[in-house]
């Protein structure tokens, strides 16, 4: 660690090097999750050795990108206090708009994504306007946009899947292209949330957003102005929800108003809150978040090279988050009186 | 259906009080409680016989709240019992109290918003018939018949809902609550009843006390208002530190001997006196008026340690709150170093200067799942950082230098704070505005759940920061800590400044009389000490 400890550190020592500073840093919420993994790798790596081979990781990455780039936007916003359950129907017009976009545009594919992008981001900007200044409670006015953004989205596009962009290099570069030997889609997974990463744990503006979300109201005497971050947290969440759209665009090869990105919310909200974001605010990180969507990805993908029927995967899934839910608040020793939190 | 006839439970006079070997009526036999490593009572000795009316008085955090929670089930005592009539009551909910007959009017009265005036009565026991559904008749006759045996009948409708009730009206239901029941009541607390309600509804009240006396029921009284105490209790007990400073007859003692007995601690030797105040005025304020504070003027200079004493409600934090910019301004003025401020939120204010170490440190002031560091930091940041990026090396260097300076134990700056005890977590309040460096801090019961250590520890932290040039206002419902800590005390009273007190003319006595004169004859006082102040400023 680098701390510059003085010598006469008088009544606080600063934190020192060893593997016990390690061990703290990487928190127990995410030894936890690393055990998980490791137990679930173990697992079906025993019974399909195949499963931990290179392909199939990069299969699992692939696979895990949408959802992971919405789960590290849900991460901000619910860190926020907030929570965006409109992000799968957001992607879903996103998708639609940059293949109709590409399509009418004479096949300009920086127009598409353009276009799907300042959707995603005008969408988010109204979602934090709708609950800041028409004071409604997140999860109702995001629910309203969860069925609103999907309504739009199939009334653009008829329903229909629109459009055909895997004749375009960019778009193929999307889906298909690797640098360095990993996909692209996996390059902006990463890159995403490095840039969150650092925003949230390097800035003054990470340091506001735990603050509102831990107590609005110290963080208004404080001087936060709560409005601004909560807004522009709402519409961070509508920009990548938008290139999550464009990249199932990519996948797909066309426009889908609903197919692939519904239910990505509650992928999104599950791995958030698995990787350690308290739902009530001001807790979490990227790292946690990111760990809980390998082990997500990694246990679907395990339950499917075993053969084993989707439904149970959705049933796994539930059942990991209700536990690690159960979990967390034993480590936290809520108090067992009124609801919980 | 196990209840035929509309059942007005008659009040009945606990006719034969059962002969035992104990005292008649309510009593508290050796209780002590302790909150962690706070000592909230200490071995009280007290009994409330059937038939008179007791009030309980003492100063803010003398235990008197501890008391009746206990009594009426809601603490458990550390040590020592509850007996009802002689025998011991084993309390473990409000439930049993109730079921015991003890029953509580609370200050703020607890009322379901969307239900009407008789099913908030009767909650948790409404009159069902076969199966589980609501016998709305017999809720009906059971309210009618309730209302009028107390003669309520005229004032409140039972069909109001919870929502739209009056503050004299939302007590009048937990009246009825208390006095309605399978059991009789047997004692009834009534916890500074008369603080929401006009002087009309203050006469109803004291009809219906002198009822329920006459009944024979044991009622405690809790006030801090000397006219009604003397009017109503036949006995007065005070409390000061968590213990019983004495119980005297209410006909044979004198507001001098109460007062008295509240206060009369010695804490002086944990005040650093010195004189460091400077002519510089910084904050000047003038008629200022909010939603709770009225044409309130006052100054503090430079190195000055300015008091705002009064009783909880008195306005004090509100005024902190409208300093602070999170309280819109109606009217008046708020000058900075001469300079008069726009404060239309925290950001503004604490931009022009001032900085808020608020009442409730835990709701108000910290996050508690983030490091001693974070919080320290937070209102430094921007200086802190270059771009936006925090350099964190700086950022340790500061929390360590306030941490250590302000002695904050904790095992490193990296502890969360909700691992702190209640005074190293008051320390790190003071230490993020400490080390923002404000022109003004306003210090909100800087001591309050406080051990007398860490205490002592932030009256020294106060007079550095007067010997650096702080001007420091602090409210504190503690007199001895008033009058330790200031240079000049100014006391309010519902929402309005009562006077002003110089340190020589600043006893326990002067503050607590005009903390609790009543009514407005203190209007001229207000204006002769208000032109006797304003002589000095520029």
């Amino acid at each position: 660690m680098t701390t510059a400890t003085p010598p006469d550190a008088g009544t606080l020592p600063g934190r020192s090097g060893g593997p016990r500073a390690l061990l703290a840093a990487i928190g127990g919420q995410n030894l936890s999750l690393i055990g998980a993994l490791a137990v679930v790798v173990g697992l079906f790596g025993t019974l399909n050795p195949n499963f931990v081979g290179w392909d199939n990781v990069q299969v699992i990455a692939e696979a895990a990108t949408i959802s992971g780039l919405l789960a590290v936007v849900q991460t901000v916003v619910i860190i926020c206090g907030g929570l965006d359950i409109s992000v799968g129907s957001q992607a879903g017009l996103a998708s639609v708009t940059s293949a109709m976009v590409f399509t009418s545009s004479g096949a300009n594919p920086y127009l598409g994504i353009g276009a799907a992008l300042a959707i995603g981001a005008g969408i988010g900007l109204f979602n934090g306007v709708v609950i800041i200044y028409g004071r409604v409670n997140p999860t109702i006015a995001t629910l309203a946009g969860l069925a609103a953004y999907k309504g739009v989205a199939q009334l653009v596009s008829d329903g229909r899947a629109q459009g055909y962009v895997l004749n375009d290099p960019v778009f193929v570069f999307l889906s298909r292209g690797k640098i360095a030997g990993l996909p692209t889609m996996v390059w902006l997974l990463i890159l995403t949330a490095v840039a969150v990463h650092a925003l949230l744990t390097y800035t003054d503006i990470g340091r506001n957003i735990y603050a509102l979300g831990g107590n609005d109201t110290a963080a208004r005497l404080a001087g936060i102005n709560l409005n601004k971050y909560l807004i522009a947290a709402y519409a961070l969440s509508g920009t990548v929800a938008a290139l999550a759209g464009v990249l199932l665009t990519a996948r797909t090869g066309s426009g889908q108003p609903v197919s692939g990105s519904e239910g990505l919310e509650l992928q999104s909200i599950t791995a958030a809150a698995l990787g350690g974001c308290a739902l009530k605010g001001g807790k979490g990180s990227i790292g946690g978040t990111l760990l809980a969507v390998a082990l997500l990805g990694a246990l679907q993908n395990g339950l499917t090279v075993q053969g084993i029927n989707a439904f149970w995967q959705n049933v796994a899934q539930g059942a990991l988050l209700v536990a690690a839910v159960v979990i967390q608040q034993r480590r936290n020793r809520e108090r067992a009186v009124g609801l919980p939190a | 259906m196990t209840t035929p006839a509309p059942s007005p439970v008659p009040p009945s006079v606990p006719s034969p009080v059962p002969p035992t070997s104990g005292s008649p009526g309510l009593s508290a036999e050796g209780v002590s409680k302790r909150f962690g490593s706070v000592q909230a009572l200490q071995d009280i000795d007290l009994s409330f016989p059937p038939g008179r009316v007791t009030a309980l008085m003492g100063e803010n955090g003398a235990g008197k709240s501890t008391l009746l929670r206990i009594l009426t089930g809601d603490h458990r005592p550390t040590e020592g019992r509850v007996l009802l009539d002689g025998e011991a009551l084993d309390l473990h909910s409000p439930i049993d109290a109730r079921r015991a007959g003890i029953r509580i009017i609370p200050q703020e009265p607890e009322i379901i918003p969307h239900v009407s005036v008789a099913e908030n009565v009767y909650a948790g026991s409404l009159p069902r018939r076969s199966g589980r559904r609501l016998d709305r008749a017999e809720l009906r006759r059971r309210i009618t018949a309730d209302l009028a045996r107390l003669g309520f009948d005229k004032v409140l409708d039972p069909d109001l809902i919870g929502s739209e009730l009056t503050a004299a009206q939302r007590q009048l239901v937990e009246i009825l609550r208390a006095l309605t029941g399978a059991v009789p009541p047997r004692a009834i607390a009534f916890d500074e009843p008369t603080s929401s309600l006009s002087e009309h509804e203050v006469e109803a009240l004291f009809t219906l006390i002198g009822r329920l006396r006459d009944e024979g029921i044991a009622v405690i009284y809790v006030s801090h208002r000397m006219k009604e105490i003397f009017r109503l209790a036949d006995r007065i007990a005070v409390l000061r530190d968590g213990t019983l400073a004495g119980v005297v007859d209410a006909a044979e003692t004198d507001e001098g001997e109460l007062v008295r007995l509240m206060v009369g601690r010695d804490l002086s030797s944990l005040f650093v006196r010195q004189n460091v105040a400077t002519d510089r005025v910084v904050l000047d304020v003038r008629d200022l008026t909010t939603d709770d504070v009225h044409g309130v003027s006052l100054s503090v200079r430079a190195g000055e340690v300015v008091a705002l004493a009064g009783l909880i409600g008195a306005g004090r934090s509100e005024l902190a709150l409208a300093l602070a910019g999170d309280a819109p301004i109606h009217s008046g003025t708020v000058a900075l170093g001469g300079e008069v401020l726009r404060l239309r939120n925290p950001r503004a204010a604490i931009a022009a200067g001032i900085g808020l170490a608020p009442e409730e440190r835990k709701a108000q002031a910290l996050f508690l799942q983030r490091t001693i560091r974070d919080n320290t930091s937070l209102v430094s940041l921007r200086r802190l950082s270059r771009g936006r990026f925090v350099k964190r090396r700086e950022e340790k260097a500061l929390a360590q230098e306030y941490a250590d300076r302000l002695r904050v134990r904790a095992p490193s700056i990296e502890a969360e704070v909700r691992t702190l005890s209640g005074g190293n977590q008051q320390k790190v309040v003071l230490a993020r505005w400490l080390a923002r460096k404000p022109d003004l801090l306003i210090l909100d019961e800087p001591t309050r759940g406080v051990d007398i250590g860490a205490k002592a520890e932030i009256y020294q932290i106060i007079a550095d920061l007067a010997r650096e040039g702080t001007a420091v206002l602090v409210i504190s419902s503690e007199l001895p800590e008033v009058l330790g800590l200031a240079d000049r005390v100014v006391v309010m009273q519902n929402g309005r400044t009562t006077g002003e007190l110089t340190r020589d003319q600043a006893t326990e006595e002067a503050v607590l009389a005009l903390a609790m004169a009543d009514g407005l004859a203190t209007a001229e006082d207000v204006a002769a000490t208000a032109t006797a102040q304003t002589g000095e400023t520029p």
